[in-house]
């Protein structure tokens, strides 16, 4: 198999940086580290089983109704995920509340059912579809570390930055108010696009 | 096969749309005990932290569920009163035999969505010891703080009742009074949020006055014929009561 498949979605094609999709998300979720992680492998997992199964559905679908299909199949995917969290892991579906609705909506992963699931065999579109949320979420982890980090002191919620240095404990250190908020993310999220493409001249435009 | 004909395209759609239900309806109903539980569980621990009980559950990752479970078997006992033919929940917290706690559920509406919490008297059924509230969707950063302990710690120690008046507890926009015992702070950009929450505890500790005027008479015959301490309306609190009063009446002077 193509090493493309796998390795592009993490770097030279990832779906935050270079496509520049599922921003909202990313915005809306990195605030803590867990939820992050959890949002990224509730999308890895989504994506992967929605290229797998249209995939395997490739040839039978109408082509009228494709996008409808699509639809259903990723909407039942992502309901179980939510049915799954609410079971499992009550707090983390309470902080993601409608963000795990909302994976419907991600265009990662209608974009990936689009430009590679309907062309391909179904291995290579599983592979595929988890490459790209793992693209996604490696973006979200790296984001909801720097934001947990600089705007609550902590990470994964363990104290990093030591009490004593804050200032309310007479010491000389403030969290980052702006951290908390989505611009940050945004901005976070332009630094990473710049370094990017600063390295990689394929995708800067002439 | 041609699968652009018009018939193939509804039975393909509909044998897809069949079989989805199938699966999310089972999906639903394998799971449903384990979101029973989880919410049974958070609804206890908001009870739990209405009477300052259980607050350290979050560093015990490890069997909260548990945990949470233990204490409310522990501390609380729900009963049910029946007034005007409606029936109330009610939750009594005994922490030891002179400590009891009268513990009323709150519903309505906010801005965008219910909000809901718990609201714990004192013994003396007029200062309030703790309350909790939570919501489904306000605004974060704005009617969302009702849920932080900042806003809540406000509660503790305010008093319901004015003289044999019922006032409850106004939630007021501008910063309560300096003093005041039946008024708290509202919160900046949250005026409706704030607004619903007053009037949500108005009308929720409404519906349990005359409970709540029967179970002082019952406590004042008790003191009257000298019964033991573990009386409703204990001594000590009635003593702190009126302190709290005349502290009021001291400052409203100035």
């Amino acid at each position: 198999m193509d090493k493309k498949i796998y390795i592009d979605p993490l770097f030279r094609k990832n779906p935050v940086t270079v496509l520049v999709l599922g921003i909202c998300s990313s915005l809306a979720v990195t605030v803590k580290v867990e939820p992050a992680l959890v949002m990224a492998l509730s999308v890895t997992i989504v994506t992967g089983f929605a290229n797998l199964i249209m995939s395997l559905l490739r040839n039978t679908i109408p082509n009228r109704i494709r996008i409808i299909v699509q639809l259903v199949v990723v909407a039942m995917l992502v309901i179980l995920v939510d049915q799954i969290l609410k079971a499992y892991s009550y707090e983390v579906s309470k902080q993601l509340s409608v963000f795990v609705g909302l994976i419907i909506t991600n265009c990662i992963i209608m974009g990936r059912i689009e430009a590679f699931a309907l062309g391909n065999k179904p291995f290579p579109s599983l592979i595929d579809g988890l490459a790209n949320g793992a693209g996604y979420g490696m973006i979200l982890v790296i984001i909801s570390v720097l934001r947990e980090l600089f705007g609550s002191g902590t990470i994964y919620g363990f104290q990093i930055i030591p009490l004593s240095w804050y200032a309310k404990n007479g010491g000389f250190y403030y969290n980052n108010g702006l951290m908390i908020l989505p611009p940050m993310a945004l901005i976070l999220i332009g630094l990473f696009i710049w370094v990017q493409r600063s390295f990689d001249k394929d995708l800067q435009e002439k | 096969m041609d699968t652009n004909k018009n018939l193939y395209t509804i039975i393909y759609s509909t044998v897809l749309v069949v079989l989805v239900a199938v699966i999310l309806a089972m999906a639903a109903y394998l799971l449903k005990d384990a979101q029973q539980r989880n919410i049974s569980i958070e609804t206890k621990q908001l009870v739990l932290r209405a009477v300052h009980l259980g607050e350290d559950a979050t560093q015990l990752e490890a069997d909260k569920a548990g945990y949470i479970e233990g204490e409310y078997a522990k501390y609380i006992t729900d009963t049910t009163i029946s007034e005007g033919g409606e029936s109330l929940p009610l939750y009594i917290c005994r922490i030891d035999s002179v400590q009891k706690y009268y513990i009323v559920p709150l519903h309505g509406a906010g801005l965008w969505g219910p909000i809901w919490g718990y609201i714990a008297l004192k013994g003396d059924i007029n200062t309030v010891y703790g309350a909790v509230f939570d919501h489904k969707g306000e605004t974060p950063g704005l009617g969302a703080e009702i849920a932080t302990p900042q806003f809540q710690a406000q509660f503790a120690d305010k008093q319901i009742f004015d003289g044999d008046n019922f006032v409850s507890i106004g939630v007021i926009k501008g910063g309560a009074e300096k003093g005041n015992t039946h008024q708290v702070d509202a919160i900046s950009g949250g005026t409706i949020t704030s607004k619903a929450l007053e009037s949500m505890v108005k009308t929720c500790v409404g519906k349990y006055l005359e409970f709540f005027k029967s179970l002082k008479e019952d406590a004042s015959q008790k003191l009257l014929l000298q019964s033991d301490s573990s009386a409703i309306a204990s001594p000590i609190t009635d003593s702190t009561a009126v302190s709290a009063t005349a502290a009021e009446e001291v400052t409203s002077k100035k």
